[in-house]
C-alpha cells in the first residue's frame, strides 16, 4: 500500500498537488493552520492512494514524500 | 520500494518563492538530475538576480551569485578555469536572461560554451513586483503596462529559443513548461539531457522552462497553470529547438 507523508509546516497550500491527484483524495485543510500561517494540504483517505507520485511532481515545496 | 522524496541535492529549509510558484518545481528537477547524474560533489551553480536570486540557500552544491545577467559570463570563467572536473549551471529568469542579460547569453551561445543554462520564462518581473519583462505578451496587463502590453510602444515579446536557434553555435535548446504531471516529466527529461551534453563536452545547452507566477499575474495557482496553456504556449510553442548531435546523426 502506498502512503504519504507531508511535511506540513513548510506547506504553502497552493492546491497543485489537490489538482494533480487522480484519485481526488487530497484537500485543503481549512481548519488547520500551519507555522507559516497557511492552510495545509492533507489527506482524506490514504487507503486509496495508489503512490503514483502526481502530487510529488506538482508540489512547488517538496513536501511530500510518497512510498509505495 | 519505491520512495519520492526531496533529493538530496536540495537542502531541507523552506523556499522563499510564493504559493503555487513552479521556481520550486523547477529546482527540484535540477536537484533530481544531480543526483541521477551523481555529479553533486562537482557541480557549481551560478544564481541570477530575479526572484531565484536566493536559489545558493537551496541547492547543495557550490553556488556563485553573478551581477544581473551575467550568470553566463561568470560560468563561463568557471567553467573555463577547471573543464574537466566542474559541471556549471545557470539558472535565471527572463529579465535576468532576456533583458540585461541579453549580450551575455547570446554570446555564450555562439561560442558555444560548454555550460547549461536553465531558463525561467514567467513574462514578468516577479521579485520587483510584476513590471513588463520582454517576455512578457501582447495585451498583458502588468503594473508598468497596465492598458495591456502595446506594441506599438513596447514592441514584441522575445522568443529566446527561436532566436538563438538561428546561431551556429548552441548545442542543444529546448522549450518545455512545468503545467501539469505530464509536461514536468517531459521538463526534467530535457534538463537531464542539458546536464548530460555538458559532461559529454558537447557544447551550450539551454532548456526554457515555461513557468508561472501567481502572484503577480493575479491569479490562483490552478489559474496560472491554466493561463499557461491557454496564453503562453500557443506564442512559447514547446519543442527542440536545436539538437546538432542528433542533426549530424541524421545527415550521416
Amino acid at each position: 500500500m502506498a502512503k504519504l507523508t507531508f511535511k506540513t509546516d513548510n506547506c504553502k497550500g497552493c492546491a497543485l498537488c489537490v489538482d494533480a491527484c487522480p484519485k481526488g483524495i487530497l484537500q485543503i485543510a481549512t481548519d488547520k493552520i500551519n507555522k507559516k500561517g497557511h492552510h495545509p494540504v492533507e489527506c482524506t483517505d490514504m487507503e486509496q492512494c495508489i503512490g503514483c507520485a502526481s502530487c510529488y511532481m506538482m508540489c512547488p515545496d517538496c513536501i511530500i514524500k510518497v512510498e509505495r | 520500494m519505491a520512495v519520492f522524496e526531496k533529493p538530496h541535492a536540495l537542502i531541507d529549509v523552506p523556499l522563499h518563492y510564493c504559493p503555487g510558484c513552479t521556481h520550486g518545481i523547477v529546482h527540484r528537477l535540477v536537484a533530481e538530475v544531480i543526483d541521477e547524474l551523481g555529479i553533486e560533489g562537482k557541480t557549481i551553480g551560478i544564481a541570477p538576480v530575479g526572484c531565484s536570486v536566493m536559489a545558493y540557500n537551496y541547492f547543495n552544491c557550490d553556488m556563485i551569485e553573478a551581477a544581473h545577467g551575467r550568470a553566463p559570463a561568470v560560468a563561463t570563467g568557471v567553467k573555463r578555469a577547471d573543464p574537466e572536473n566542474h559541471i556549471v549551471f545557470t539558472y535565471q529568469g527572463d529579465g535576468d536572461l532576456a533583458s540585461i542579460g541579453m549580450a551575455e547569453t547570446v554570446h555564450a551561445a555562439a561560442r558555444n560554451e560548454n555550460i547549461t543554462v536553465i531558463f525561467i520564462n514567467n513574462a514578468i518581473y516577479g521579485m520587483t513586483g510584476g513590471q513588463m519583462a520582454p517576455t512578457s505578451l501582447v495585451g498583458q496587463v502588468t503594473q508598468t503596462s497596465p492598458y495591456g502590453r502595446d506594441p506599438k510602444a513596447c514592441g514584441y515579446p522575445i522568443k529566446v529559443c527561436e532566436m538563438l536557434s538561428e546561431l551556429v553555435g548552441p548545442e542543444y535548446l529546448e522549450r518545455v513548461t512545468v503545467n501539469n504531471v505530464k509536461n514536468v516529466r517531459n521538463a526534467k527529461k530535457a534538463i537531464k539531457k542539458a546536464f548530460q551534453n555538458q559532461i559529454d563536452g558537447k557544447g551550450f545547452s539551454l532548456v526554457e522552462v515555461v513557468s508561472s507566477c501567481p502572484t503577480n499575474w493575479g491569479m490562483t495557482p490552478k489559474q496560472a497553470l491554466e493561463w499557461i496553456e491557454s496564453d503562453m504556449l500557443p506564442y512559447y510553442p514547446l519543442g527542440v529547438y536545436k539538437d546538432r548531435s542528433a542533426e549530424q546523426k541524421e545527415a550521416e
